[in-house]
């Protein structure tokens, strides 16, 4: 009977998609960037946080930054949809409202999560952040493998992996915005790729650690490694396509546009070409989202309480 | 070895366990016999480990503005075959006399003509709608869900408490409930044969389908709610995931030309049964109040012009009117020509003549009900009211006679309750769940047993702190197993393969498989 889905059920899913995407991805950073504060006591603290806050898009202000800071914002704001509290929070608010779309198996799993959470960030005052970083990412992926094996593959499924994929376009750019904008204050490579979850795939095709062109051309263009932005745009695409039937689809058009270009990108120009690439991708990623938003929830109802900024 | 009933004292009333101080009841002794070794922290760490569970599925409630895990006590309440089945007959013979009054009421008025019922209790109802008359619903349904609050008096009696047939809520709590005990005490469920619960959403759904409007080949079904914010939504979604039918909010729905559609990923889409989750003043702003946000404008025009169907019907409210109640007896007799199966509670009607005078003379032996109060809220029980209490209630009463009824008290009867870690005699009662539809009325085996878990209190409603427990029908005589189906091949079911073991000794003899 559930052959149509509501409008607002699948705007929901997107967005539960994306938050969980987007706590998992945050979280991945953090670790890293922790973890190689800890390797490296010479860093400046205050600048690697600030190249943090970059990257997650956040205004850093004028105080000295250091990783309590970075932690109390970015990990444990439960008011913001940028800190993983926030996201893990609206993401269960957004599942809760769709109730009856996601299995209970994926509702259960949001909301023991979030109330693991609590305790798990009281107990990271004392023994350090490892731990709550560590149920965010294995919660992410139980999430999504519950998505993978406890829903159909119709197009509830479809929303709430094309809002993991659009999200996992716009962390990937982001994480490498800054290393191409701002090298100097940037995490370095190794940092980076395991970042983004990808330093032993990427161990294993290349064998050590490169330089930019090199981790550039895996984040962005490995077609195998499931976060890279052609694997996430490829799956984006799929979905789209599925959803759709227009021939011009305006949400289809920019994704399908940039994942031909990576498809049939010059190597040799991928350096100088890389502050360029970055933005378009971004701007690809924002477009699709929007007219998503205007083909499938095209009215404005009560429901972006849930969406954004979604308190307790 | 410490015993969890050592401190069991019998309290004034019928209790449900024990029939005399250590004399257990037939029906009660597997579970006695099944609680009893188990050691107080043991009991309390499963109870705390149910309620965890609940925490983490989201099977919570609003209490004073905090969500809480749903209380669901340890000691099951049972029912022998026997004793459902007049519970079971009771509940449908009021249904069938309350569906009888709703046609009546809303089109020939023959039992106010004929004196059964003065036209003043129609008229004077805050829930009677002009906007519902002239709807005919489908196979003569308006009460398509009812939950029918039942209780036990000190002679062991069930009598009827009150008729919810608006928007009955409760039921998920029994689904949920059965699926819990069935965990924490897995090894009873296998013994006791107990009737299943789970069959609820698909004879609800039956029931909904068979409400659709003439002529729709494939009813699409909704069920209504209005929103995440609402003390329901758990049991709103749930039941919608159960049926398979999405769960929409008044803005998912829009209606045009006295139809109703919804508004989905592929377009608007039609509607033809709305399971609606909301009291009638909220249904459609263009009908009751004009500031109801939830609601949705015009689905009272499209449900009059039989495009589609509203389960409960509107105006549903005159029949479980606390008033009205005092009349159900009569109407069995009017309507049914039978004699009610289950009784009343002694009741009066202030507003009749002489009655008032009576109620307000012994004000201090009787319960006080508002006639439109939901949730116990308004109740005053005479015996442990204060002076002052009474003197306001007697006020209240002797202003607007119409607005309440007065009952003799009866003691319900009590349960062995979890308390701390020692079991206490607490208060219960039952609200079955009837579905109609249309052809056959039937009752979920069990239903929700609420528990007042004050000592004392006689007020069972979860929004005042109350409690639940699982409600066992047992079924009648052992069950047999069923006889193996004659001349069955014998399974072929290939091996299971197996891989290398990962062991790092070295198998000479080529690989394993």
């Amino acid at each position: 009977m559930n052959d149509v889905i509501l409008s607002r059920i699948a705007e929901a899913l997107i967005w539960t998609g994306r938050y969980v995407e987007r706590a998992d991805a945050t979280g991945r950073i953090l670790d890293a960037y922790l973890h190689r504060m800890l390797e490296d006591p010479w860093r400046d603290e205050d600048a690697a946080c600030r190249s943090l806050y970059a990257i997650l898009g956040m205004d850093a202000g004028g105080q000295p930054c250091d990783m309590q800071r970075v932690l109390d914002q970015l990990a444990f704001d439960a008011r913001s949809t940028a800190s993983i509290e926030g996201a893990l929070g609206a993401a269960r608010l957004n599942a809760r409202s769709a109730r009856e779309a996601v299995s209970s198996e994926m509702w259960e799993c949001l909301n023991s999560t979030w109330h693991a959470l609590a305790d798990q960030r009281l107990a990271a005052r004392r023994t350090g952040p490892y731990a709550y970083l560590e149920l965010v990412r294995r919660r992410a992926a139980l999430f999504f493998g519950l998505a993978d094996s406890t829903m159909s593959r119709d197009d509830s499924w479809r929303f709430v992996v094309l809002g993991r994929s659009l999200e996992r376009v716009d962390m990937t750019v982001r994480l490498l915005s800054v290393r191409v904008l701002d090298a100097a204050h940037a995490p370095d490579w190794p940092t980076l790729l395991s970042a983004s979850g990808a330093d032993e795939a990427y161990a294993r095709l290349y064998g050590g650690f490169g330089d930019t062109p090199r981790v550039a051309e895996f984040l962005l263009l490995d077609r195998d490694f499931p976060r890279s932005a052609l694997h996430a745009l490829t799956t984006a695409e799929e979905c789209l396509t599925a959803l759709g039937r227009p021939r011009q689809d305006p949400a289809r058009r920019p994704i399908g546009r940039m994942r031909t270009r990576l498809e049939y990108l010059d190597l040799h120009a991928l350096e100088e070409q890389l502050p360029l690439l970055l933005r378009d991708l971004q701007t690809a990623c924002m477009a699709s989202a929007e007219a998503v938003a205007e083909r499938f929830f095209p009215y404005q109802g009560p429901v972006e309480w849930a969406q954004e900024g979604a308190g307790r | 070895m410490a015993d969890i009933f050592d401190a069991y004292a019998l309290a004034d009333a019928w209790d449900e366990m024990f029939e005399r101080p250590g004399e257990v009841r037939t029906a009660y002794e597997p579970v006695l016999a099944a609680l009893q070794p188990i050691e107080p922290s043991e009991l309390r760490f499963r109870a705390d480990q149910m309620a965890r569970t609940f925490t983490d599925r989201g099977v919570t409630y609003a209490f004073a503005g905090e969500e809480r895990p749903w209380p669901l006590d340890l000691v099951p309440r049972i029912l022998d075959a026997l004793e459902w089945d007049l519970v079971q007959r009771g509940v449908s013979q009021r249904v069938r006399a309350l569906e009888a009054y709703l046609a009546d009421a809303y089109g020939p008025a023959r039992a106010f003509e004929d004196g059964v019922v003065p036209w003043r209790l129609l008229l004077n109802s805050p829930h009677f709608h002009r906007a519902a008359q002239g709807i005919e619903p489908v196979g003569g349904v308006r009460i398509h869900v009812a939950g029918i609050d039942l209780v036990r008096d000190e002679q062991g009696d069930f009598r009827v408490l009150e008729d919810n047939v608006r928007v009955p809520s409760g039921v998920s709590y029994v689904i949920e409930n059965r699926r819990a005990m069935t965990r924490v005490f897995p090894s009873l469920f296998a013994e006791q044969h107990v009737l299943p619960v789970d069959g609820y959403a698909q004879k609800l759904l039956a029931a909904l389908r068979a409400a659709a409007p003439d002529g729709v080949q494939d009813p699409r079904v909704v069920v209504l709610t209005p929103g995440p914010n609402n003390a329901a939504y758990f049991e709103h979604a749930l039941l919608a995931r159960l049926m398979g039918v999405q769960l929409v909010e008044g803005h998912d729905l829009v209606c045009r030309g006295n139809r109703v559609w919804m508004r989905t990923t592929r377009g608007e889409v039609p509607v033809h049964v709305v399971y609606r989750r909301l009291d009638d003043d909220f249904l459609d702003p263009l009908h009751f109040r004009p500031d109801s946000v939830i609601g949705c404008p015009g689905i009272l025009g499209a449900a009059m012009a039989g495009h589609v169907t509203l389960a409960n019907a509107v105006g549903n409210g005159i029949a479980d009117d606390k008033l009205l109640y005092t009349y159900v007896p009569d109407l069995i007799r009017y309507y049914l020509s039978e004699e009610p199966i289950l009784p009343n509670v002694e009741s009066f009607r202030p507003d009749e003549p002489g009655q008032l005078e009576a109620v307000l003379d012994q004000i201090d032996q009787l319960v006080v009900k508002p006639v439109d109060g939901a949730g116990g809220q308004g109740i005053v029980i005479g015996p442990k009211a204060d002076r002052e209490t009474l003197e306001r209630t007697r006020e209240a009463v002797r202003k607007d006679p119409r607005g309440f009824i007065a009952q003799r008290p009866v003691a319900l009867s009590t349960s062995p309750t979890l308390a701390g870690e020692r079991m206490a005699p607490r208060h219960i009662d039952l609200r079955p769940f009837a579905v109609n539809d249309g052809s056959d009325i039937w009752v979920l085996p069990g239903g929700l047993t609420r528990v007042a878990l004050q000592e004392g209190n006689l007020i069972v409603n979860s929004s005042q702190g109350g409690g639940s427990k699982d409600t066992w029908v047992l079924a009648e005589g052992p069950a047999e197993p069923p006889p193996p189906a004659p001349g069955t091949a014998p399974l072929d079911i290939a091996p299971r393969q197996h891989g290398p073991d990962g062991s790092p000794t070295v198998v000479q003899e080529g690989a394993q498989q």
